[in-house]
Formats: C-alpha cells, structure tokens, sequence
C-alpha cells in the first residue's frame, strides 16, 4: 500500500503570485509586516526602559547604540512602522463600521495610509531632530 | 441538532468557544493604543536627547508612569493577539502551532512585565 501515500499532484487555486499588486492587497501585506516588526521592536522599548531603571552608565550605553547610525536607521524603521501599523489600523477601525468600502474609497483609504505614514515620520524625525539641535 | 434554538447555539459560541472575544479585545486595544502611542511618541520627541537624570525624573511622573503603564499592558496584549493570528495562519502542524502560540505567550509577558518592572522601579525605586 505504498503506493497510497503518495502525495497526489492536485492543482492549487491561482494564490499571490498570480495578482497584479494593488494598493489595498499591498497595504494588507505591510500592515502584517509592519505588526510583526512592532512584536520584535518591542524588545528596544524594553532595553531603553530596563537601562534607564538600571542606571546612567546603562543608559548612556543603550543610547549610544541608538544614537549610532545603524540604531537610528532601526529607530527610524520602527517609526515609520508604528506609525503605519497605527493609521492602517484606523483604516481597519473604519472598515468595521461598515463605511469606506466601495472600492474607490478603499483605494483612496489605502494610498493615504502610506502617504500619512511617510509623512508623518518625516516630519516626526524633523521635529525631534530640531529639538535636539541637530538639524 | 436541527431542534437547537438560535439562543443555544450561540452559546456555544463556535468552535473556539470563544465566540468574537478575539476580535473584540483586538479592537479594544487598538483604540487604547492609538491615545497611548500618541502620548509615547510626544515623550519620546520631547525628551529626546535628555541626558539620565531628567528623563527618569519625566517618567517617574505619575501621569506619565501610568500612561506608560497602561500603553505597556495594551500594547502587548494587541501585539500577542496580532501574532497569535498570524501563527494561526502559516504555522500548520499541530505540534509545532502550539509550541509557537505558548512562545508567544511567553514573549508577551516577559516584555510586559520587563516594561512595567522598570517603569515601576523609575516611579518607586531608588
């Protein structure tokens, strides 16, 4: 009866691949991405909080690492991510009421999400950066 | 089973038996975090480049300390819900699906509680 187990070649119904990609199917795959960097990227909300309770040489340590060029290019990611994460969500929060769904809105709703995200980051880093005093 | 009155199927809530609890504390937690995230990013802008004193002494306020804390527990049950769905969906085999929603569990708590230690310790201790 070996014979039997043989897995059966069956077709597959047509999956990602097979789309063009538009807006609203992109905007889903990174609202997930992005959630899942947020899991992990929790772990540096934790570092700063744990060297802060630590001490000032903990401290200065972990800020170093953020303040290196490759810490603020994660910083900024993870920025950029938990603003994402947060306007697709309004999106999703829009959605459940049942408003926004014919398809020119989803599509308006998607391409503001990005943008939002983008600019909003932008214009974040602007301002801490100026606060700071180095821009 | 056709002799079952709506009422009672409902309250067998699915097959889960969790009925919509899932998506309800999803939502609930989304509201929460768009307030709370808001706060932290304003903390974060302002008290960027602080040197340690004055940044514990921020986050040892107890209006900051408690919005701290309450972004700390809704942020990491939204996040444990988010990846228990996301597990659900790629991880097929039973064994290794459990073993991946009990890490995940796990995860969640040690960063919760991480947080929440130190921004208790910032308000409490020494």
């Amino acid at each position: 009866m070996a014979e039997a187990r043989q897995p059966i070649e069956r077709p597959l119904s047509p999956h990602l691949s097979i789309y063009r990609p538009l807006i609203n199917m992109v905007m889903s795959i990174v609202h997930r991405m992005t959630g899942a960097a947020l899991y992990f990227g929790t772990l540096l909300l934790a570092a700063w909080l744990i060297a802060l309770a630590t001490g000032e040489r903990q401290f200065e340590f972990v800020n170093a690492l953020f303040g290196h060029p490759i810490g603020k290019l994660i910083l900024f990611g993870y920025t950029w991510a938990l603003l994402h994460h947060m306007l697709g969500g309004m999106r999703h929060l829009i959605w459940d009421t049942g408003r926004g769904l014919q398809i020119w809105q989803v599509n308006v709703l998607s391409w503001l999400t990005i943008i939002g995200s983008v600019s909003l980051t932008l214009a974040l880093w602007a301002l801490g950066l100026t606060l700071r005093g180095d821009l | 089973m056709a002799y079952r009155t709506p009422l009672a199927r409902a309250r067998g809530l699915g097959s889960a038996k969790e009925g919509t609890d899932h998506f309800w504390r999803q939502r609930v937690t989304a509201v929460a975090n768009i307030v709370l995230v808001c706060f932290a990013l304003w903390l974060v802008v302002k008290l960027a480049g602080g040197d340690h004193a004055t940044v514990k002494r921020t986050l040892a306020r107890p209006q900051n300390a408690i919005a701290l804390l309450l972004l700390v527990i809704s942020g990491v049950m939204h996040m444990r819900l988010g990846m228990q769905t996301i597990i659900e969906d790629y991880v097929h085999s039973e064994g290794r699906k459990v073993a991946a929603l009990m890490l995940n569990s796990f995860f969640a708590m040690l960063v919760g509680l991480t947080c929440a230690f130190a921004v208790l310790k910032l308000s409490f201790g020494a």
